[in-house]
């Protein structure tokens, strides 16, 4: 029975001068999230709205699950649209709406005309009363309350008229494309994915790097990252991964460092490739799905050290979140299920009986001069050797 | 190079295979149900096929079902013949190293009522027969043995066992999962006990989800399928002419020239064995020649971990399978067949399975064996701790 929907937007009608910039960017990505939609659909701004038309048959529930992922969005409101066939006209295809949306119920309701179209016969206020009135004559349980309705029943009248009354809650957050752009630094755990999203929804482009080392991580734990930046990428819009193989540079800490070190200077190698491959993007900073004190790498004395090789911001999402708060997340947006593939990921490999949880800087500095032969040429290997893949 | 050295896990199909499944699907596409002329064409390759594989194990077609694979196979000959039996007792032998296809059911078989005695194993996994005469009881049904085990290699004393049931216990049904075994060894279930044998079509160069149950005339069985009434109205579904067509070709393929391609794999088998066995640090886990299956070894190699090695092959073009799915996640399981061997814990996850097939070749082997040398310090230098 929907035809079309009005989308809400928040944040972004606040914006000023840049408003136009905002709305146009959910437009595109709005547009975006359709092209896997069964159907044809035309988006159009009019008068700081922006509407979804459909122009063929569609799937509801699948059109209502894509816009749920653009960012930008704060509500979704299915409309009924008809064209101006006189006020007896109106008058029926509301009550047919109403029927078919709330039955018979028991309900208070209250109509909400807004004329746009001035040439309209009936003035806003005349429209909410005579049609209050026909629908308490259809509908004997109704009965109006302006003050705290039940169902608020919007009437828009434009060169067509619109009929909603509900609003489906989006995603919120920002559209993806007017917050610059981010490096995420993807593993196949749970947490990371989950900051990738997290950022996303703040408009952040997000492009993602992950870390394989074979033959100690196989093709299934890649294809298992490839699979989580497709499910980001449902929400944050296509993603450059970038497959770096750090095997050897693994070996070589292995070889060259203490063994309790060998996390948290790897963890700064991949810090420094991650930011070489996002100065190269036009990234404005990494992200990663570390929080306090989860794991010896995340103490603040390790975020410290992994942090002082960086020149760009670190953003860290998930930093203030328990296990629990983040797994809640990763199972909203759909990654859960698939991180918790049980394959091995290179930062587990080695790790040590007893990494060290508060290394100090200097000591740590200490240990990578015994990396100097090789590590630049090793770096630089890995850098050059590293396969993009585009995932949508 | 390439060498897939994990025949057990599946196998290439062969083109005449591929042949006749095209020829069912495009040509003679019929449904063997239909009354009219294109139904009879299809209907004939399920005769042939029948007729084929019959002939492989000296049994009447009319003993031979097709089904889905081998899980189905051994699902069916459990369930079904657990349940057509109960009247008579409930109690059911098997083995602590079946496969999953007969452990799950037999664990579903428990849950409905039945009681089951898993029978242990030596170091190579191979049950005595002492053990399974001890364990019968008055009221047991039911035996389900392996024939060859698909992660050591061992070949269990199904003869034995059979002619054993047969003279003291002729009511009790003998099960063999033959997955592993047909095609690699003469199977004459009539001369060997066997009431009902399991067979998979895609470890023996045929299409996958294909298999068939040989199910001894006289055993009382109930159907799991049920439908439309195919293959006497003991497994409905509409007949898989392509599957089937296919199965039976490589059934017949198998057979044919038999002793060579045993020789073959035998031959392979003693050469990986000789020069596996030179290497440092190493624990194979299977009997050489004749006393275990011809195509399948398993070696635990020491302070490696299978699945680094395993991976570390397959950048060569060696594929294999790992005995165990261990990995530092520790909420895996490892391999209950390695563990019921007795096998040493730190060896559990350092055991690869090599499983040989007629399309190999020495040549192969040697450049496993040579990958083998070379990675195997590498990979012992870099341990986890």
């Amino acid at each position: 029975m929907f035809q079309a929907f009005l989308i809400k937007y928040g944040e972004i009608g606040i914006k000023g001068k840049n408003r136009h910039l905002f709305e146009d960017a959910l437009m595109k990505q709005i547009r975006h999230a359709l092209k896997h939609v069964e159907g044809k659909f035309f988006v159009r701004k009019e008068q700081g709205r922006i509407f979804v038309e459909a122009e063929s048959a569609f799937d509801y529930d699948e059109v209502i699950a894509a816009l749920q992922r653009v960012f930008g969005i704060v509500g979704i409101c299915p409309m009924v649209q008809a064209a101006d066939e006189g006020f007896d006209k109106l008058a029926e295809t509301v009550n047919d709406y109403l029927r078919k949306v709330y039955g018979d119920r028991e309900m208070s309701f209250k109509v909400n005309a807004r004329r746009a179209k001035k040439s309209y016969p009936r003035t806003s206020m005349e429209i909410n009363a005579d049609l209050g009135e026909r629908i308490l004559a259809a509908f004997p349980n109704m009965k109006v309350d302006v003050h705290k309705p039940d169902v608020m029943l919007d009437v828009e009248i434009r060169d067509q008229i619109y009929i909603y009354s509900q609003i489906i809650p989006g995603p919120g957050g920002m559209p993806v494309g007017t917050n610059g752009k981010a490096m995420l630094l993807l593993s196949g755990g749970i947490d990371s994915p989950v900051a990738g999203y997290m950022i996303a929804k703040r408009g952040v482009k997000i492009d993602a790097v992950y870390f394989h080392a074979p033959p100690y991580t196989s093709e299934r734990a890649k294809q298992k990252v490839v699979d989580l930046a497709h499910l980001v990428a449902r929400y944050s819009g296509p993603i450059n991964l970038h497959v770096v193989n750090f095997t050897d540079i693994q070996l070589y800490i292995y070889e060259a460092c203490p063994h309790e070190e060998l996390t948290i200077i790897m963890r700064r190698y991949m810090m420094r490739i991650a930011e070489h491959f996002a100065k190269e993007t036009g990234c404005l900073g990494l992200i990663t799905g570390e929080s306090i004190g989860q794991v010896a790498s995340q103490t603040m004395q390790s975020l410290a050290a992994t942090d002082a090789v960086c020149t760009m911001p670190v953003f860290r999402p998930v930093i203030g979140f328990d296990k629990q708060e983040i797994v809640d997340i990763a199972e909203k947006i759909d990654t859960y299920e698939t991180s918790i593939q049980p394959f091995e990921d290179c930062c587990t490999i080695f790790v040590a009986k007893h990494p060290v949880t508060k290394p100090n800087i200097n000591i740590i500095r200490r240990s990578e001069t015994h990396l100097e032969e090789r590590i630049d040429e090793l770096v630089q290997t890995a850098i050059e050797t590293t396969e993009t893949i585009w995932v949508e | 190079m390439e060498a897939y050295l994990d025949n057990s896990a599946t196998t290439r199909c062969l083109e005449s295979v591929r042949d006749i499944v095209v020829r069912t699907m495009i040509e003679d596409y019929g449904n063997p149900s239909s009354k009219h002329l294109k139904g009879m064409e299809a209907e004939r390759y399920l005769r042939d096929a029948r007729e084929r594989i019959a002939r492989t194990l000296k049994v009447s077609e009319k003993e031979i079902f097709f089904t889905s694979g081998g899980t189905e196979s051994n699902n069916w000959a459990l369930i079904g013949a657990a349940m057509a039996n109960r009247r008579a007792g409930t109690h059911i032998i098997t083995t602590a190293v079946e496969h999953a296809a007969v452990i799950q059911p037999m664990m579903y078989l428990e849950e409905q009522g039945f009681s089951v005695t898993y029978l242990p194993v030596n170091r190579y996994g191979e049950v005595s027969l002492a053990d399974l005469k001890a364990a019968v009881q008055e009221d047991t049904i039911l035996v389900s043995v392996m024939y060859v085990n698909n992660e050591l290699g061992a070949a269990e004393p199904i003869e034995e066992i059979g002619h054993f049931l047969k003279e003291k216990y002729p009511g009790i049904l003998f099960h063999v999962d033959a997955i592993q075994a047909y095609g690699k060894y003469r199977i004459f279930p009539k001369k060997a006990g066997i009431d009902m044998l399991s067979v998979s079509g895609h470890k023996i160069h045929g299409p996958k989800g294909t298999g068939f149950l040989y199910i001894q005339e006289k055993v009382k069985i109930k159907p799991l399928m049920l439908g439309g009434g195919q293959q006497k109205g003991m497994r409905s579904g509409t007949d898989n002419v392509p599957g089937i067509a296919g199965l039976g070709e490589a059934a017949g393929e198998a057979y044919r020239d038999f002793e060579e391609k045993r020789a073959h794999l035998l031959r392979l088998k003693e050469y990986f064995m000789e020069q596996v066995s030179m290497l440092p640090d190493v624990v194979i886990n299977t009997r050489p020649g004749e006393d275990g299956a011809p195509h399948i070894v398993s070696v635990s190699f020491r302070g490696v971990r299978s699945e680094v090695l395993l991976h570390a092959l397959e950048e060569r073009g060696i594929y294999v399978s790992s005995g165990s799915a261990c990995s530092s996640n520790k909420k895996l399981p490892v391999s209950a067949v390695l563990k019921e061997i007795g096998m040493e814990r730190e060896l559990l996850d350092a055991t690869l399975r090599f499983s040989f097939g007629r399309f190999n070749t020495e040549e192969e082997l040697a450049y496993c064996v040579e990958a083998l040398k070379e990675l195997l310090p590498m990979l012992r230098r870099y341990s986890r701790h």
